[in-house]
């Protein structure tokens, strides 16, 4: 499964890299969100794949040794929230940005200077 | 105790001249004036216990771990250029209070002059070289400061620029050398280094070092090829030209190879290289002054010309060579000073300071002719004035130079017959002769602007007249000290019937031949000038520097070209191609396919996610790029439920929900899209997107498969009911262990939000 999640998070950087070397704006937001992916599920591969064993104390002594590990998800956590707030910003300012300059072409804006 | 006291008193006296300034009114320059004069009395009090072969030393500790101190080291050398420093510098203070009054921002100009004096009296007795070298570059910065007074001038602050490029570039070497030379000693300290003058000479550093210390004192006192910033800083006022451009700063340099001539000196390089430049600088100043038509500008040329003597003497460094430096130099700066500040005053009483427009000058000025042609007398070596003794005592150590004596004679002989020539055009063609139309009516200066200069022509001939006892105490420790084993020779004016008293004769017929046929010999040398030299530094300098900023701007322009994604792009390839050579260095992965693993629900939503990625890339709809940007987010909510991770999937499901919605809502402003991008283009991003990619995939594989070190989880996973009494370890850790970064990511959202808001709100405002 492990290579399938590779695959999957290498084509996702890919598509990422790719929408953010184009000149639409639009498309370089949309890069952004899909590096945010990315590195989300990245880091949930890294930390290791369990199956079926979510991080929650059911009874209280000795039974933590299969389950999943809860640091990197509290981590992802923040980054998705984090991610929320950048992509909300970028979004917005996009809208700002072609409300002013009325084009969605940034190289149209290096050489309005 | 007392030269750090008052060099740090100059210092305060140019910070609080902007701001006293006004109050003092008129009578500025005189008070300013008392507290160089205060220094010169202290300085002569110290004389006769220097006489006696004490050395006075002083120290702040500063920088320890370096060896570096505030140090200053006083001995007759130290002492000699003190005098000249600050006796000029009183004269000067008192000069510019009264030149300067109708000009504006006086105070400014005031404070940048006692900061130059501050500067170049610490120059003269540091006794650390990197203490030398802070006050020599000071001095510099203020020179930057006094050339381009005029600063609504672009010639002035092209001029100032050029010198400070000049003097800065040589400051480093400078540096360079003094670290160099401190090497071999482990000290900075000069006493150290002067009581074991030879350890450097035996060193490897000292080439280089001998080099570099070399460019920063020949930079400094306009040495060919570096002499053409000294007639460009006449741009600056009159007191300034005086001052630092005749009488102290350009001296540094001077200064620093008298200084350093026991330790560096009396190598063949060291006599070579000082002789050749120095010689050749002599003979191009004196050269280039005789076609020169401006006051100020002949009188730079032959400032280059003497700094190029006093180079070629200490090259030579015999007992005659170092007596004739010592007593030049107090020779030059006596009757340069005098020189320039008689040309600003003529330029203020008469409105020109071209010599071709003035003359008859005699009949409105007597008292300022008749210093001025003292000074002129000293500068021809006539006597009784000091000049004649200086003179004598240059042709007196060419005669006796070790090499190249006729080269060195000849080269003397020329120079000195310019000067007289010189002397004689500035005096005969300014005061008498034709009195052309005036602007506006000359009249004598007023006395604040002749006191100085009569001093100063008065000391030149009190010296001259009586050598014995006023000139050799002034001078005696002075000689000494630079070169140890060397004693003074007598001063005299008489020194009998001697080659050095026929080659002054000869040289004077020479002087007053030129003089009678001058206009064939001006016109003889233009042109000689026209045919030969018509390159001028000043412009090759400048043409240079514009071709180096040109070629730094297009190089930046080709850095940082402005284009977000080009800038991108070079970050991923360069990380792509480093992070591939380290995976091509490292062990392959070994894998073992387990298709039971592989659930056929989860394959389907991960091939879907793949196409939904591949379709956002490739499509030319914008509708079609927001589903496929739902269905990553919903897939990977689908990978988060199956492994484990149920916060995550919870906060994914709203965070994408709110993100669709909001693209959407964005969207539906923007145009559709177009096509920007040539085909080559996209199969280049593609490659480059391609690269990234599969690098990244095969960081996962290898994350994936190692595990480095013991999880922290652990401490997390026992303590969460125990201690922070909840059971789901993910929610109590981001509330509880790590709730400041809570925080941090609520504040972010905050802000996000507020930004967001007020980019609707402007954006409303606007429209209204």
């Amino acid at each position: 499964m492990l290579l399938l999640l590779a695959v999957v998070i290498g084509v996702l950087y890919g598509s990422a890299v790719y929408l953010l070397l184009r000149r639409n704006i639009f498309k370089l937001i949309l890069g952004l969100i899909f590096l945010g992916h990315a590195t989300n599920l990245l880091l949930f591969v890294a930390s290791g794949l369990t199956s079926g064993y979510p991080a929650f104390i059911r009874f209280v002594t000795g039974e933590s040794e299969s389950m999943a590990d809860p640091l990197p998800q509290a981590l992802i956590l923040t980054a998705i929230v984090i991610g929320l707030g950048v992509t909300a910003f970028a979004l917005v300012l996009v809208y700002r940005f072609y409300s002013v300059t009325k084009t969605v072409d940034l190289d149209e804006l290096s050489e309005n200077e | 105790m007392t030269t750090g006291l008052f060099i740090t008193l100059l210092l305060l006296l140019s910070f609080l001249a902007p701001f006293t300034r006004k109050y003092l009114r008129g009578a500025a320059g005189w008070i300013y004036a008392i507290f160089p004069l205060a220094g010169l009395i202290y300085y002569l009090t110290l004389l006769p216990a220097i006489n006696d072969g004490r050395i006075i030393l002083e120290s702040y500790r500063w920088i320890d771990i370096y060896g570096i101190n505030f140090s200053f080291y006083i001995d007759g050398f130290s002492i000699l250029f003190s005098l000249i420093v600050l006796g000029i510098g009183t004269f000067i203070l008192i000069y510019a209070g009264k030149y300067m009054q109708t000009y504006p921002m006086q105070g400014r100009f005031m404070a940048y002059l006692i900061l130059f004096m501050a500067s170049m009296q610490g120059v003269v007795v540091s006794g650390n070289l990197i203490t030398l070298f802070v006050f020599w570059e000071l001095t510099s910065i203020s020179s930057y400061m006094l050339i381009g007074y005029y600063h609504e001038k672009p010639e002035a602050r092209m001029a100032a620029l050029q010198a400070l490029l000049i003097t800065g570039f040589g400051g480093l070497a400078l540096l360079g050398g003094f670290i160099l030379l401190g090497i071999p000693y482990g000290t900075y300290e000069l006493s150290a280094i002067f009581a074991n003058p030879d350890v450097i000479k035996q060193s490897p550093l000292y080439l280089p070092a001998l080099i570099l210390i070399l460019i920063g004192a020949f930079t400094k006192s306009a040495q060919f090829p570096f002499h053409f910033w000294l007639p460009g800083a006449m741009a600056a006022p009159s007191p300034v030209s005086a001052f630092l451009h005749s009488a102290t700063m350009v001296k540094a340099g001077v200064f620093l190879l008298a200084r350093l001539s026991p330790v560096m000196g009396g190598t063949e390089l060291w006599h070579v290289l000082l002789t050749v430049f120095g010689g050749f600088t002599m003979v191009a100043g004196a050269w280039l002054s005789i076609t020169q038509t401006d006051l100020k500008r002949i009188l730079a040329y032959t400032t280059v010309s003497a700094l190029g003597t006093l180079v070629l003497l200490i090259g030579t460094g015999t007992q005659y060579a170092m007596n004739a430096a010592i007593i030049f130099l107090l020779v030059h700066a006596l009757y340069k000073g005098t020189l320039f500040l008689m040309a600003g005053n003529i330029e203020k009483m008469s409105g020109t300071r071209d010599i071709n427009k003035l003359g008859g000058l005699y009949k409105s000025m007597p008292f300022a002719a008749i210093i001025m042609t003292l000074a002129l007398v000293s500068m021809a070596g006539i006597p009784p004035m000091l000049g004649f003794i200086g003179k004598e005592l240059i042709y007196e150590s060419a005669v006796f130079a070790p090499t190249a004596k006729y080269l060195i004679l000849i080269a003397a002989f020329f120079t000195n017959t310019v000067l007289v020539f010189l002397s004689l055009r500035l005096s005969l063609d300014v005061f008498w002769g034709h009195r052309p139309a005036y602007t506006k009516q000359p009249y004598e200066p007023y006395f604040a602007l002749l006191v100085g200069p009569f001093l100063l022509v008065l000391g030149s001939l009190l010296l001259g007249l009586f050598p014995k006892m006023l000139a050799e105490p002034l001078t005696g420790s002075a000689i000494t000290a630079i070169s140890p084993g060397h004693d003074a020779v007598g001063l005299k004016l008489w020194h009998g019937l001697n080659m050095a008293l026929l080659l002054s004769i000869l040289t004077l017929i020479a002087g007053v031949l030129a003089y009678r046929f001058k206009v064939v010999f001006i016109g003889y040398s233009g042109g000689i000038n026209v045919r030969y030299f018509a390159r001028e530094f000043a412009k090759g300098f400048t043409s240079a520097m514009d071709a180096f900023l040109l070629y730094t701007k297009t190089q930046t322009k080709r850095i940082q070209h402005g284009y977000h994604r080009y800038y991108l792009m070079t970050v991923f390839t360069v990380a792509s191609v480093l992070v591939w050579v380290m995976i091509w260095r490292t062990d392959p992965i070994v894998l073992e396919l387990n298709f039971s693993e592989m659930p056929l629900n989860l394959v389907a939503v991960l091939v879907l996610i793949v196409a939904a990625a591949l379709s956002a890339v490739v499509s030319h709809s914008r509708v079609i790029a927001l589903i496929a940007m739902g269905v990553i987010g919903f897939g990977i909510t689908i990978i988060f439920i199956a492994y484990s991770g149920v916060d995550l999937a919870i906060t994914m499901v709203m965070v994408e929900v709110l993100m669709v919605i909001l693209a959407v809502a964005v969207l539906y402003h923007l145009p559709g899209y177009q096509k920007y991008s040539e085909t080559g283009a996209r199969m280049r991003d593609g490659l480059v997107a391609a690269l990234v990619g599969s690098f990244m995939m095969v960081l996962v594989l290898h994350a994936g498969t190692s595990q480095m070190g013991v999880p922290i989880s652990d401490f997390f996973k026992e303590t969460s009911y125990t201690e922070a009494f909840g059971r789901n370890i993910v929610n109590v850790i981001l509330v509880d262990y790590r709730a400041l970064d809570t925080l941090g990511e609520i504040t972010v959202i905050a802000i996000a939000a507020l930004g967001i808001f007020s980019m609707i709100k402007l954006t409303k405002k606007v429209k209204s």
